[in-house]
Parts: C-alpha cells; structure tokens; sequence
C-alpha cells in the first residue's frame, strides 16, 4: 500500500480535513484593515472577503478624499470575480491528495499554496502601492512626498491614522491548513525515509 | 486700681460679644464630608451611571444631565422653538408647535414621566407637559427627539400632567385653571362656581409605536388639579389627583383658596372610566385640537386638527370618582412602590397625611361619605387617612420613595427634605437645600423597584451658590447619596432655566439603541437629494426649490443665480454624510429664521424672502471637518423682473478662466455630478 510513497490514512483524513475548512474562507473575511485615529476612537474596521468588501469603507472614503485617494468600490479588484474559484481548486488538490495518498501530489499541492500566497501578497503590495501613491493633484491637503500605502501586514502611521493589517480569520483558515499540510508532508516524508533505511537493513 | 478693672471688663465685654459674632450660621460647604468629590468623580472618558431628563420650565425645553457627575450632555427642544438646530424654525418641523390657536413657539414645560412597563422603566420614551398651552409631548430615547405632541382641549393650565398608568397605557392630564367649556364661554369672571368646570384627559399610549390619542376627558366640578400619580399594583386602576380652590374663588386665590381647612385628593377609577366610555356613557363634544407627529423617515413633521372629544360627566357615571379629604391646599400626590400609600402634602399644612388605599376601597364600599362636593361623594378623612407625618417641616410640596420602604420630602419653606418611613411615619433624618426645593428626584423613585441610591434637589432660589451672574441666575440642583442612613450632600450644580419635575434612568436602559445616523436609503422626505448629482434648482412661479447637498467639505450646489426679490427661496438640505457625529449646519445672510442643523442621512429645510438685489453667502454652521470653513457659496439674487437665468453649479470654471484655456463659451449649468 504504502511503497509508492503512499500515505497513511490519518493523514489522509487530517489532508482532506484542512481542505474541506478552506470553504470557511466562502463564509469569513480573509484580511483586516483596522484605522485609528484620534476622533475615531471607535476605530474604522475595513474586511476584505472572497468576494467583496465590508466594514466602514463608505467613511474610509471620505476621508480619503482630502489626500485625494481614490474611491475603493468592489470594481477595484478584479480578483473578486475569481478569488472563489482558485480556492475550489486548491480545495479539489486537497480532496485529490487525501484520495490517492500521493506524497509527491502533496508536496505539489504545497508549493502552488506558497506560490500562489506570494502572488496574493504581491498584488495585494500592487493595489496598496497605486491606491496609496496615484493621488488626485487637486486634492485640498497635499503633503509633498507622502504617499498613503496602506501596511502589507502590521502597523504603520497614516497622518492622524494608525493602519494596522492583519489576516482575518478566513486568512488564519488558509495559513492553518496549509501548516496542517506542510506538517503532514514532513511527518510522511521522515516516515518514508524511515522505511527506506529498514528496507535497506 | 478702678481704671484697671473698667479696662478689663471692656475688654471682656468685646471678647463676649465677638464669640457671639462666631455664633452666626456657618455657610453650607461645611457641610460636605470629604469623600462627596470622589464620589461623583467620572473620570475622562467615563461615563455617568444614570440619564437624568429634567424638565426646564419657563424655556420649554427638556434638559439632559449624567448623574453622579451633574454634567449637562444636551437641551433637547420640545414646546418652544430651538434656533441651535431649527426647531421650530425649518419647514419640517414648525408642525410640531402648531395648536388650534396656530403656531405657539413657546410653553412651560414642568414634568417629565419616563414610561414603564410593569411599573418599571422601559427606556422607550419620555413624556413632558405643556402648562400653558395645554399639551403632552412625546420623546423617544433612541433619538432624543420630540416625536409626538398632542394638544389638551377642554383645558387650561396643564399642571398635573404628564403622569401615567402603571404599563404607560395612559398618560393625563388636567386643568390647573378651570375655565368655562362648551358653547358659552364669554361669562363674567365672576360666575365662576355657575359657569366654570374642570377636566381630566386621559391620553391612550399605544404600546407598540407610543403614538397619543385622547381616549375620553372627565368633566369634573371647577376647582384646580394641581399634581398627581397612577396607582401601582393593588391601585393599578387608580389615578390620584391633588386638588386646590375648592373654594372655587376666581380672585385673590393666595388667601380665598386658602380658607378651607381641607381640599381634595380626587381619586378616579379609569377603569371604570374605560368601560363607560366603552359603554356609550359618554358624549362627543365638538372641540378642536392638534395632534402633532414628526415622521422619522420623511423627516417632516404633520399637525392634524381633531375635532371631537369624548366626555365622560361623572354624574352618568357612578362609581368612577370620588374626593378624599386632604389639608390645606395639597401639592404633591404621590403613590409609593407598593402602590398602598398615597402622601398628599398639604402645602400649608402642619401634617403630611397619608392616605392608604385599602382603607379607601373600604370605605367606598362601606358609603363611609361625609357629604358630597357637586355630587361627587367625599370620603371621610379618618377613614381613608393611614396617618399623618407629625411635624415635618415647613411648606411640604413632594414625595419620592427609595427601596428601602422610605419616604424623602421636599421641604419648600423650611428649605430642607424630609426622610421619613412610610409604615410608622416616623422621621428618621433632614438635610438642608439650598434654597427653597421644589420637587425632588430618587433615582426610580416613581417606579415600583426604585434604586436609591443618589437623590436630586431641584431648588427655586439660587442666590449665593454659584459666581453672581447678575440679576437673573440659574437654578440650582444639589446631589445626594442615600445609600445610608444619613442623607449626604455629595454635589451643587447650576441647571438651565427652571427645572421643575426630573426623573432618571441607569443608562444602561437606553445607551446601546442610541441611534447614530439615519441611513439615507431610507430617507423619504420629498426633497430629499441623495446623491451630488441629483442636486438642482427649480422654479415654479416664484417659489425655488434649492435640492442642495452637505458633505465634508461642500455644499452642491455652492453657485446659484436667477433667484429674483420676492422668490420665496426653500434650501432643502441633505446630509450626505453616513458617520456619527458629522452634522452638517446651513445659514444664509438676512435670513428672518434660524439656522438648521442636518444629521447625517436626513433632509431639513430653511426658508428664505431675499428683500432686495446683492449676493448672499451662504456656509456651513457646525464645524464638521478640517475645510469646514471653506463649506460655503453664493446665492445670486436680482431685481424683479430680470432675466437672469436659473442656474447653479459646484466647482465649475470661471467663463474667463475657461474662456482663456479654450476658446470655448460655457454652457454648462448643470451640478458636477460628483465630488
């Protein structure tokens, strides 16, 4: 059973297990954007989902109006038309995985995760750059080269503003299961090289 | 030797007569114990532990304070127009104040009933009486706003008014003045005991929306209802009335309505009153009264003129009510938890009797009468009378309970209140007030689980308590704790205009619903603009409609010409805005009103009759963000008859500057349709 690499069948169950709680991603909010500021003590809480955009992005918006930013409407992120379908994939990968018991699909699996991680954070540092740099030149306050970029994850001073950026917890989701996975690959992987060893003596 | 003596008893004589000098009164800040600062201390930040809604008398208005501290959070307009924010003044609200009498932009405002369920605070609405107009307002403690006012006809001087029912069913009121009702009513003012009458008005609350509607009036004999409280439990269908001028004197009232040694506490079964009403007993006379209601989603209020009353006259309707004796000229009318005693106090009376109510469905029953007063059967005063409080002071007026089974009397002559227990009467402590109390407050005194705690004194005479501010001063409140078995004076703050009645609610009750914007999807007011681009101008004949919007840092639109002497000029304002906190404010030069105060997601509007030619500035009046003070624009106004055209912009290019940029003529009149 297990001399292709195949793995055991507890890890199989705790793979398909991390991969079926991605779908909590559908029903939480991946990332937080939390501001404030003096007159704000109430603070200004932004949820990046899936699919769209909650919180108090309509008071966001007018405030960023004086430093000139531009408007953030769910149109601004093309990636909501397919966030949704990227996760099925990873979830059906995961699924795959905990069928065939493959440790090479794993390993695959984990290296498109991380992959795929780094490209959300780099376009996330995409948006955050043009969002936080092209200001409107006839905004009423205009600090000479300040720009407004939004942290890429942890805290940073924005004029009266304090920005923290954080995971949410569909983010916590996504970095819990794919920990789970990369576990499971190094105990299978340790396990085979065990066996190798036995085999050999 | 004889010289020597004569020195020494000189001397001895100035030391005497300077230790009497030190005899003299110590001032009242003696009189505060060292831990009083600590104890109504909240820090920055913090919040106060009750909500205290305090009537302000002769201003109208209804005052909010936090307690302990005594600090003022907000004025909140009710019977008299309000220019800090329009009331009264904007288009929307001038309804509320309308009456059959037309638009009375002024009222007494004297007490206030926070209604309960259950005989317990609900935190849904507040009541306040209008004295001399007679009215009954409705608050809501979600949005600190008078909702509701409902006009009294058949009445003059509300007094005894807004108290209520155990559940808020109704809310009373009644006539302090007797007058003549009905068709005749030009008589000589000296056919009072022919020609004048009472009334008693009881207004159904509706238990969902709170909306008022006069479900029947008492005809009662001419005297004046002076204060009065529902029943609780055992008294539930029981309201109690205190009563003066019984004898019915239409002149020099401080000495002929003082001659009888007892007037009355007029007790009423609205029970009974209800199923008589229900039954037919009673007759529509034809009055007319307004019934005004502010719409929350229209944002506008309506005044419907009611031109019918029902009247119930006691004489077709036995059973209903009935006259308890009480001593010289009763003020206050107080039920306590249990809803057993009834203290009526005699103002100049030497005893506060009270009055128990088992004792008096006793005596109904037995007929234990001592006559009748205009065919209304008296009871007799020993055999409803539980006891009377044996000296307790000079000039008693109100009664307020705490949990504990104690009674605090104010004290208006003697300047002090009285704490007392209600099962044996017997007087347990006196603090003094400074100066002379009129009514007082125990937090959830009214109620049927009052919770002690702190008690306020609100006070008529203010002389040296605060900084002289001239001839005229504020009233002065003094703050107690109860807790113990001594009455401790903690704090002395000034209140605005005169209080008269407060009652108080742990905050708790009302802060989480505390509503914070209106949201603008659901604004239905038909000028509403919501959004830059639907902002416009339009005439129709000479009235010209200005669908103008406020967010932070612009009016749209900022630009308006065309508007000619004569129009009138409505500016409907929306408030773009969805945060709390960010009202926006509209003003405009010369005109005859008031400026409006717009909260976010609502729509108010300010009336304008420009009188000659010029252009007048119009801005922004609440400072609302770091370019509040560029919020401001321009309304063009020309001559009668000229043919400058209608238009109005925001943002839009000088025709020189675009002119030099492009050659091209400007013909845009249109608002920029975003910001």
């Amino acid at each position: 059973m297990d001399r292709r690499g195949k793995m055991n069948i507890i890890s199989r169950i705790v793979i398909a297990i991390a991969a079926l709680g991605l779908i909590a991603t559908y029903y939480l909010p991946l990332w937080n954007i939390y501001m404030i500021a003096p007159q704000y003590p109430e603070g200004l809480n932004m949820w990046i989902w899936l699919t769209k955009i909650t919180g108090k992005v309509d008071v966001i918006n007018g405030l960023n109006h004086y430093i000139g930013m531009k408007h953030i409407s769910e149109e601004m992120f093309p990636e909501f038309g397919f966030m949704i379908y990227i996760v099925a994939f990873f979830i059906l990968i995961g699924l795959t995985v905990a069928i065939t018991g493959s440790r090479k699909l794993l390993f695959t699996y984990l290296v498109l995760s991380v992959i795929t991680g780094i490209a959300a954070l780099i376009d996330y540092y995409i948006w955050g750059y043009n969002y936080g740099h092209n200001l409107d030149p006839s905004a009423p306050i205009q600090i000479p080269n300040f720009s407004y970029q939004p942290p890429i994850i942890g805290h940073k001073k924005l004029l009266n503003f304090d920005a923290y950026s954080y995971p949410a917890a569909g983010g916590w989701v996504v970095v819990i299961a794919t920990v789970i996975c990369f576990a499971v690959w190094l105990f299978e992987w340790q396990r085979s090289k065990n066996k190798i060893r036995l085999k050999k003596y | 030797m004889k010289s020597y003596l004569v020195l020494l008893s000189c001397a001895s004589l100035t030391f005497i007569l300077l230790s009497m000098q030190s005899c003299q009164p110590k001032g009242a800040s003696a009189a505060v114990s060292s831990e009083a600062a600590k104890a109504v201390y909240v820090p920055p930040g913090k919040y106060d532990e009750y909500y205290d809604f305090v009537s302000g008398g002769f201003n109208g208005q209804l005052s909010v304070y936090g307690l302990p501290s005594g600090r003022l959070l907000k004025i909140l307009p009710v019977f008299s127009v309000f220019p800090e924010n329009g009331y009264g003044y904007s288009e929307e609200t001038k309804a509320m104040l309308n009456s059959s009498h037309g638009f009375v932009p002024w009222d007494d405002l004297h007490h206030v009933s926070l209604s309960t369920t259950n005989g317990e605070h609900d935190g849904r609405w507040v009541f306040t009486n209008g004295v001399n107009t007679p009215r009954i307002a409705r608050l809501d403690l979600a949005n600190f706003k008078t909702m509701e006012i409902i006009e009294l006809p058949n009445s003059a001087g509300n007094h005894s008014s807004p108290y209520i029912t155990e559940n808020t069913e109704y809310v009373v009121g009644s006539t302090r003045f007797s007058v003549p009702i009905g068709d005749k009513v030009d008589v000589p003012i000296n056919t009072y005991k022919q020609n004048f009458k009472g009334t008693v008005s009881f207004v159904k609350v509706d238990p969902n929306s709170g909306r008022m509607n006069i479900a029947f009036q008492i005809l009662t004999p001419g005297i004046d209802f002076d204060l009065a409280r529902g029943g609780k439990n055992k008294s539930h269908d029981w309201f109690f009335f205190s009563c003066y001028n019984s004898e019915r004197a239409n002149t020099l009232l401080e000495v002929n309505a003082s001659a009888k040694d007892k007037d009355f506490i007029m007790a009423i079964n609205w029970k009974k009153a209800e199923e008589y009403a229900k039954a037919g007993k009673g007759k529509n006379w034809p009055v007319s009264y307004a019934h005004n209601i502010y719409d929350e989603k229209t944002h506008t209020a309506t005044s419907t003129m009611i031109k019918e009353v029902l009247v119930l006259d006691p004489k077709d309707c036995p059973d209903m009510v009935y006259f308890m004796p009480c001593p010289k000229s009763p003020h206050g009318c107080d039920v306590d938890p249990s809803g057993e005693y009834i203290v009526g106090s005699g103002k100049l009376a030497a005893a506060i009797p009270v009055f128990s109510f088992t004792k008096m469905e006793q005596a109904i029953a037995a007929k234990n009468f001592e006559g009748t007063f205009e065919g209304i059967p008296v009871l007799k005063y020993d055999a409803v009378l539980h006891g009377e409080v044996q000296k307790p002071g000079l000039g008693p007026l109100h009664t307020e309970f705490d949990e504990k089974g104690n009674a605090y009397t104010s004290m208006f002559v003697s300047s002090e209140i009285v704490k007392w227990r209600v099962k044996d009467l017997k007087i347990l402590d006196r603090v003094p007030t400074y100066y002379s109390i009129g009514h007082l407050s125990v937090m959830g005194g009214p109620t049927k689980k009052p919770y002690g705690k702190y008690m306020v004194a609100y006070n008529k005479i203010t002389k040296d308590r605060y900084l002289p501010t001239g001839p005229e001063l504020a009233q002065s409140a003094q703050l107690y704790d109860i807790s113990g078995d001594k009455m401790k004076l903690l704090l002395d703050f000034p209140t605005v205009a005169e209080p008269h009645y407060a009652e108080a609610l742990p905050a708790s009750l009302i802060v989480k619903k505390n509503v914070k914007i209106y949201k603008i999807e659901e604004n239905a007011h038909p000028y509403a603009t919501k959004g830059e681009g639907l902002a416009k101008v339009t005439r129709n004949g000479n009235i010209v409609h200005v669908y103008m919007t406020a967010i932070r840092s612009h009016l749209t639109p900022d630009n308006i010409e065309g508007v000619k002497v004569g129009d009138s000029v409505y500016f409907h304002l929306t408030n773009l805005e969805q945060d709390w906190d960010v009202p926006h404010g509209f003003a405009i030069k010369h005109a005859n009103n008031a400026e409006i105060l717009i909260m976010p997601g609502e729509t108010q509007t300010l009336a304008f009759k420009p009188d000659r030619p010029g252009i007048y500035p119009f801005y922004c009046t609440d400072f609302c963000s770091a370019l509040h003070q560029e919020m401001q624009g321009y309304l063009r106004v020309s001559p009668v008859g000229s043919n400058v055209p209608l238009a109005f912009s925001t943002g839009k290019k000088n025709p020189s500057d675009s002119a030099a940029a492009s050659g091209a003529k400007p013909t845009d009149t249109g608002a920029k349709p975003s910001r």
